[in-house]
């Protein structure tokens, strides 16, 4: 099930390019907004660098999640999803991992560059890196929740950032304070212990609420 | 005698609930206003002022209740989020539509009554500090949940997209507070801990006690009545409705 | 929706449920589909093959690969018991007419060949009970004498079929049932 529905979901991603890109352009783009923002000033720029690479991941991720669903449901193929897949869990961990692949994975292995533009210390890009690592997948996993909750919503955008949002808190926190810590040049571990057990816990629970959240957006219909 | 089986069953039924709610409304009514009136004015006018903060500490008789009942209610929804979806309970869905707009603005009274209350005291309307961030947090939860339910037309589907939501929320809040709080605070300790006597005089804290009690009667009977509203509104077209509201106008 | 509907489906017949629109006949057979929860009632079914108003068919992939991913998924879903299914992905496409656009995205085609896309998971399927909702949309004249044939081939083997549709699905008129006064 996991092997056919990872297939299927990375053709889809690959015919749609655009998908993949758009968020992508949307970060470096909020990246270079914000250092146009503090007019050169480096070091106030770097001091602040990774609360600002944080908050457009949680606004990048956001946007790849909207048509996380939305195509499929729109052409029927999540009926049969729904109908086929055995367990549901396993189907919808499929789909997601495919999302963050694009978006999660493909940030983490920007994020050096995003790093460079808003002139962090070289020595905190590994940490940054393992923290998004191992934060984004939350993101995507709780993210795909509200997803699955607005797909078929009209124009549930904003809805969706709504209800996704206030639960990312806790990734940005530990997120932004392992990056600072690390930036700062302090080895701080804990943030980054929290950041995967908060991972670990969306992994083993929101899979089941995507399915049940799934099903529910069908009855819509 | 009723089994818990039967009680059970039963508290799902709408119409059943309708016929035996009435004296539990009536209960609790009268216990929020006896003990919110002697509560506040005990706490307002009679409690002795702070010896530090004068007389602005007085405005926790409200502030900790409306703060106790915004992290409650939001409980509230979980747990009849997951009565709506393993046991598919009618009244479940009720509270959940119900009980959302009470959480959102008793939350917003927590807030208000903080930040009045940090003015003199901390020198600032507003700070993000662990739990003014984390009540914030719990506010958006409130209005998540609100603007989900509007966004869907159908009611069935509103009501069980809502129980997912809100199950969600619940399992994160300990999250969010936890990290909230850790990233940095500036609040005092809880006033009240379960497991330890408080450091206020009784004085002091007892007509507190007695307010975030009658707050939660006051819940218990806001929560009754609305879903008796509820029953009448969703079942309307019953006949066993329409005999009840014949009666009850006779 | 309903009241006192009751339906006995047995191997080998197929059913036409006909009423005008509004009438819930997409309702029935999304409920017997699995797809709403919220019925009072039991149905008992075994995993029903369900083609919707929508085809279920994504633009971006080609037939081919639609297919591919709804075999295996499906065969790996079917679990202890259930028959594998029939054909290949190749035949089933020879059987709907669609060899000659095999490898094109389904956004690419018109909408008969949606359609027809749609049809073949059907034959791919190795559930005995067939769930189609309005399955001549877009179709042409051929397409629809083939969903005729598809129908009778499938109730001979020992299936069933439960069929939404304003049109006369040809010899399978027989049994239909009639949904009154629309919402």
């Amino acid at each position: 099930m996991f092997a056919a529905q990872f297939r299927r979901e990375w053709l889809c991603v690959a015919r749609a390019r655009d998908e993949i890109l758009n968020p992508l352009a949307f970060l470096f783009l909020g990246v270079l907004l914000f250092a146009m923002a503090f007019g050169g000033d480096d070091e106030a720029l770097s001091a602040y660098a990774p609360g600002i690479v944080w908050v457009l991941v949680l606004l990048a991720n956001l946007m790849s999640l909207e048509i996380l669903f939305r195509r499929d449901f729109e052409d029927g193929t999540l009926e049969q999803f729904v109908l086929l897949a055995r367990p549901p869990f396993v189907a919808v961990l499929a789909k997601v991992a495919v999302q963050w692949c694009v978006t999660g994975f493909a940030i983490t292995a920007l994020a050096p560059l995003a790093a460079l533009m808003l002139s962090m210390p070289p020595e905190a890009v590994p940490m940054l890196m393992l923290c998004l690592l191992l934060g984004t997948p939350a993101l995507s996993l709780l993210g795909a929740v509200g997803a699955a909750l607005t797909v078929g919503v009209r124009k549930g955008g904003v809805l969706l950032a709504l209800l996704v949002l206030p639960l990312y808190l806790p990734v940005l926190i530990f997120g932004v304070s392992a990056t600072a810590a690390w930036a700062g040049g302090a080895a701080e571990w804990a943030q980054i212990y929290w950041l995967a057990g908060f991972t670990m816990l969306a992994l083993t629970l929101s899979p089941f609420a995507v399915a049940a959240a799934v099903k529910i957006s069908l009855e819509e219909c | 005698m009723l089994t818990f089986k039967q009680f059970w069953h039963r508290l799902g039924s709408p119409k059943w609930f309708y016929r035996m709610s009435r004296p539990w409304f009536v209960a609790f009514a009268v216990a929020a206003g006896v003990l919110l009136g002697v509560g506040l004015a005990w706490g307002l006018a009679f409690a002795p002022p702070d010896y530090q903060q004068g007389d602005s500490f007085r405005i926790i008789y409200v502030h900790v209740p409306a703060a106790f009942l915004a992290q409650s209610v939001y409980i509230v929804l979980g747990a009849a989020g997951v009565l709506l979806l393993v046991w598919r309970m009618k009244m479940a869905d009720m509270v959940l539509e119900t009980m959302v707009p009470f959480g959102l603005w008793i939350t917003a009274l927590a807030l208000f009554t903080g930040a009045v209350w940090g003015r003199p005291t901390w020198g600032t309307w507003w700070e993000f500090d662990g739990r003014t961030t984390s009540t914030l947090v719990l506010l958006f939860l409130y209005f998540g949940l609100y603007a989900l339910r509007q966004a869907i037309p159908r009611a069935e589907t509103a009501g069980r997209a809502c129980a997912v939501l809100a199950i969600v929320g619940t399992i994160n809040i300990p999250i969010i507070k936890y990290s909230v709080e850790w990233w940095t605070t500036l609040h005092q300790g809880a006033t009240f801990t379960l497991t330890e006597p408080p450091a206020m005089p009784p004085v002091m804290w007892a007509p507190l006690l007695v307010n975030v009690v009658g707050a939660y009667c006051l819940f218990a009977a806001n929560l009754i009545a609305q879903l008796r509203n509820a029953v009448l509104r969703r079942e309307g077209g019953a006949q066993w409705v329409r005999d009840a509201v014949a009666a009850e106008a006779a | 929706m309903f009241r006192n509907l009751n339906l006995d489906l047995p191997a080998g017949r197929c059913v036409v449920v006909r009423g005008p629109n509004g009438s819930g006949k997409s309702t029935l057979l999304r409920l017997a589909a699995g797809l709403y929860p919220d019925y009072e009632g039991g149905i008992e079914a075994a995993d029903a093959f369900y083609l919707g108003q929508k085809p279920g068919i994504s633009g971006l992939l080609s037939p081919r690969e639609n297919l591919q991913w709804y075999r295996r998924a499906g065969l790996s879903a079917g679990g202890a018991g259930s028959p594998r299914a029939k054909r290949s992905v190749d035949e089933a496409m020879a059987a709907v007419g669609l060899e000659a656009c095999s490898e094109i995205p389904c956004a690419r085609l018109s909408q008969g060949q949606q359609r027809r896309a749609g049809l073949a998971r059907a034959l791919l399927s190795p559930l005995r009970l067939w769930l189609l909702d309005e399955p001549l949309t877009a179709l042409d004249a051929q397409g629809r004498s083939l969903v005729g044939r598809f129908i009778e081939d499938h109730c001979a083997g020992g299936g069933a079929a439960m069929c939404a549709s304003h049109q006369p699905l040809g010899a399978m008129d027989s049994a239909a049932i009639e949904l009154g006064g629309g919402r």
